[in-house]
């Protein structure tokens, strides 16, 4: 009864229903090629051009190419930059000698650094992850931070007056109050990987989701950027749920009643 | 409205509440609440009525129904004969009901004269300058010193709590609905803030409902004392404040004073006892 | 983040503390945080890491002139090449040419962070405010939101061929990053209102375009600018990326095409200028959004 209450309330239906209403403009504003629309293929070339993709073996070999390149990258993000993030919040000195280089350097667009990447590492493909790996690694250092901060004064008071040692009082109260801001932070690290993955597959790759959308585009297969595009969005997508639930797991503290 | 004929001379006297079998069921998730149990309360035009009674027993959802945030399920509120709270109508929240907020609801992005003036404003019954005019006044009136221009962030609970009086005041309301206003303060603090509203109480006659749980507070401000039973919340006793007017502090010492306080204490204790043992969360 | 003036350090009688309070205002604030800064040894080490860091640089890369490190200029170089008169590549702090690109490139970012906000702020206000909205125009924003932005680079050229076909996909890929930051915490800015103070509001009579104006726009304007400086930095990061792919003046083609060019010292030139440009332009937001909403900077009880 409840399930069915969901299903059909109205949130849901006016979400189909505007769902639905986007696709026939969107169909009819290609066919019709109005304005925008007047070069960009209809979702019915791009469902057709699916079909033929996913016979095609290869597509698959590019959604891993992404996925390995995302891991790489986000992997090494987190190994150097949840404990770095860890170190900073510990020691007040340390913070203020790496917070201001790390200030410098964040507003460079990763993307920026594509060309020195190039130049410093041996392949194409370590450049590809190095970059990768600054794109998620400042978002990251920054959430361990935040979260780090915002633990209660209170309970490390309370833990010193039990007398617990300092490396009790890591890991038992600064680590798992920061994990929360550490799965964040991998959340939103994820979706700027992403972006980087993307697009440094697009300038220098040569296999990937991200090459794929653009070979498609330079091809001039155009349904075929559009299917690029969507299964990139839905690797996202996966990646970032895959994320949240074992941050869910490992938090079960913070589960709402 | 009620017209009195022995006062055909002055104006009809305003804000008589009537709560009439009142019933409140929630249903969060399936789940039925009865939240408010057949309430019959009567309270007439410029009374001072407060409500009090253990935490959840329902207090804060009459104080709603009256001010038009939520229906009721059974019976009906009348403000001055007009129906304003019914199974199947409740009237939009108004100026003729003002509610004062436990923590407080002075937007913290106006500054006070902003917030003072903000009712007149916005009803359209006074342009911005003649607004603020009456917000200079009113807030010189009720002693408080130039703070029209500060933020609510910069002052104190009970300066904050004050000018929401005055943001209320300033509209002429029928009704004043207080609910639990002095509760985050400190005693201290609370009883100054009593004091002021007691001041202005005498001054402007108007009707008030006034919701807490501090039974030294209901004795010191009420003129009538109705006590709610635990939810469901049930109408356990009235009792009648008969303390002269105008009252200071002193009159906490006096004899009729304590034996008030003793009646009101037994009967609230028992009900306080059982939603203690039934585990009662907190409200906010 | 606003510092708050702790009730310790104001002046004690009423006079000083009117005073005082009518001479607080944004540039005050900025001196106080200023002299506050220079007296903190905090302050000393974090330049400290900085030096450090251009001395790990230039030790790496000239001195020590490491394996892979060699290949990469270094800080005297890029120096020697960014303050010279005639510079080897045309770009120096002496040559309109680079005037130009920062121009192209901050040009582009103000159109689309512009049009992100006109668009985005209304629309997360309005998706926050009435679920009905929300209900038809959150699943479209969710279904389209994960496609990365520059996965858009494609669809983007092609939408715009026949309309200014050069800068149109630069400017709508920037937008439509800042775009989405800014719709997403403007939403979570009026959700984030207290329910209270729309009962206030609606007792003291507001009808619902003051409570639009006096409530939801108010109440949500801290998480706006935190949106709007959000959009920046992704916008910012956008801008770079669909210059490198298709642009033909601005600070991300710079790059590209020096390093096309093999122009080194260039590449870096560039990189910092973005760094800088991009930091201001964070700051610029934050110091308006200081400004307009003076009642989280003054004083907290």
């Amino acid at each position: 009864m409840k399930f069915r209450k969901t299903i059909f309330s109205a949130t849901v239906v006016r979400g189909v229903i505007s769902v639905v209403s986007l696709l026939v403009l969107w169909e009819a504003g290609s066919r019709l090629h109005i304005l925008f629309l007047s070069a960009v293929p209809a979702p019915s070339e791009v469902i057709s051009s699916l079909e033929k993709i996913i016979r095609n073996g290869k597509f698959w070999n590019d959604w891993l190419a992404s996925y390995w390149r995302v891991a790489e990258g986000f992997i090494a993000a987190q190994i150097i930059g949840v404990p770095l993030g860890l170190a900073m919040a510990m020691n007040r000195n340390f913070y203020n000698f790496v917070f201001s280089p790390l200030e410098v350097l964040r507003p460079i667009p990763p993307l920026a650094w594509v060309p020195t990447a190039i130049i410093f590492w041996p392949t194409t493909e370590l450049s590809i992850a190095f970059v990768i790996f600054l794109g998620a690694f400042f978002t990251v250092v920054l959430n361990v931070l935040g979260g780090a901060r915002n633990i209660d004064e209170r309970m490390l008071r309370a833990a010193a007056s039990f007398g617990s040692r300092k490396s009790d009082i890591f890991w038992k109260i600064i680590l798992p109050s920061t994990l929360p801001s550490i799965f964040t932070g991998m959340a939103v690290g994820m979706g700027i990987t992403w972006e980087v993955v993307v697009a440094a597959e697009m300038i220098a790759g040569k296999s990937g989701l991200g090459y794929l959308t653009w070979a498609s585009y330079v091809g001039g297969n155009y349904p075929q950027i559009i299917v690029g595009m969507i299964s990139i969005g839905i690797a996202g997508y996966l990646s970032s749920a895959l994320i949240r639930f074992v941050g869910k797991k490992v938090t079960p503290w913070q589960r709402q009643q | 409205m009620s017209n009195n004929p022995s006062q055909s001379s002055a104006p009809a006297p305003e804000g008589a509440i009537s709560i009439r079998n009142v019933s409140k069921i929630y249903d969060p998730e399936g789940v039925n609440v009865l939240a408010v149990d057949n309430c019959s309360i009567d309270i007439a035009p410029g009374e001072f009525c407060v409500i009090v009674g253990p935490s959840g027993c329902g207090k804060t959802t009459l104080l709603n129904a009256i001010a038009g945030f939520h229906n009721i399920t059974h019976g009906e509120i009348l403000l001055d004969g007009k129906a304003i709270c019914t199974p199947t109508y409740t009237a939009p929240p108004g100026s003729e009901r003002i509610v004062v907020f436990q923590n407080g609801a002075l937007f913290p992005w106006s500054t006070i004269l902003d917030n003072v003036a903000f009712g007149p404003i916005v009803q359209g019954t006074a342009t911005k300058r003649e607004a603020e005019e009456a917000a200079h006044r009113l807030l010189a009136e009720l002693g408080l010193p130039d703070i029209a221009n500060r933020y609510p962030n910069e002052l104190s609970s009970g300066m904050r709590r004050r000018v929401e009086i005055a943001r209320a005041l300033i509209n002429s309301p029928k009704v004043l609905l207080l609910d639990e206003p002095f509760r985050a303060m400190d005693a201290l603090t609370k009883g100054v803030a009593q004091e002021f509203l007691l001041q202005v109480f005498d001054r402007v006659r108007k009707t008030v409902f006034f919701i807490t749980h501090d039974l030294e507070e209901a004795l010191f401000l009420a003129d009538h004392i109705l006590v709610m039973t635990t939810r469901p919340g049930r109408i356990k006793c009235a009792l009648k404040v008969d303390l002269p007017r105008p009252r200071t502090f002193h009159v906490r010492a006096s004899k009729r004073y304590l034996e008030l306080k003793s009646e009101i204490f037994a009967a609230v204790r028992e009900e306080a006892a059982k939603a203690f043992a039934a585990g009662e969360r907190e409200l906010a | 983040m606003a510092v708050s003036i702790s009730r310790s350090q104001r002046p004690q009688t009423e006079d000083r503390e009117r005073k005082a309070e009518s001479k607080v205002g944004a540039f005050s604030m900025l001196a106080f945080r200023l002299r506050q800064a220079l007296t903190q040894p905090g302050t000393y080490v974090g330049l400290l890491g900085i030096i450090s860091m251009v001395l790990l640089w230039y030790v790496l890369t000239e001195l020590l002139a490491l394996p892979r490190f060699n290949k990469l200029p270094g800080p005297v170089a890029v120096w020697k090449e960014f303050t010279s008169r005639t510079p080897t590549y045309g770009i120096s702090i002496y040559t309109p040419d680079y005037y130009m690109h920062i121009f192209w490139s901050v040009w582009r970012v103000t159109q689309a962070f512009f049009w992100a906000t006109i668009l985005g702020v209304p629309l997360g206000l309005f998706m926050g405010w009435r679920k009905t909205f929300r209900d038809y125009t959150f699943p479209i924003l969710e279904i389209v939101r994960p496609i990365p932005v520059l996965a858009w680079v494609p669809i983007a050229i092609l939408m715009f061929s026949g309309i200014a076909s050069r800068e149109a996909p630069i400017i709508f890929l920037t937008f439509l990053a800042a775009f989405y930051a800014t719709v997403l915490n403007t939403m979570l800015g009026v959700e984030s209102i207290d329910e209270v103070y729309f009962r206030a509001a609606r007792c003291l009579g507001a009808k619902p375009r003051h409570i639009f104006f006096r409530v939801v726009l108010p109440g949500a304007l801290p998480f706006i600018f935190t949106g709007l400086q959000i959009g920046v930095g992704v916008g910012w990061f956008s801008l770079v990326a669909a210059e490198m792919l298709s642009g033909e003046y601005g600070l991300g083609f710079l790059i590209w095409d020096s390093y096309v060019l093999s122009q080194f010292q260039v590449i870096i030139i560039a990189m910092v200028t973005l760094g800088v440009i991009g930091y201001f332009f964070s700051a610029a937001i934050r110091i308006v959004g200081n400004i307009l909403m003076q009642w989280t900077e003054r004083g907290s009880v």
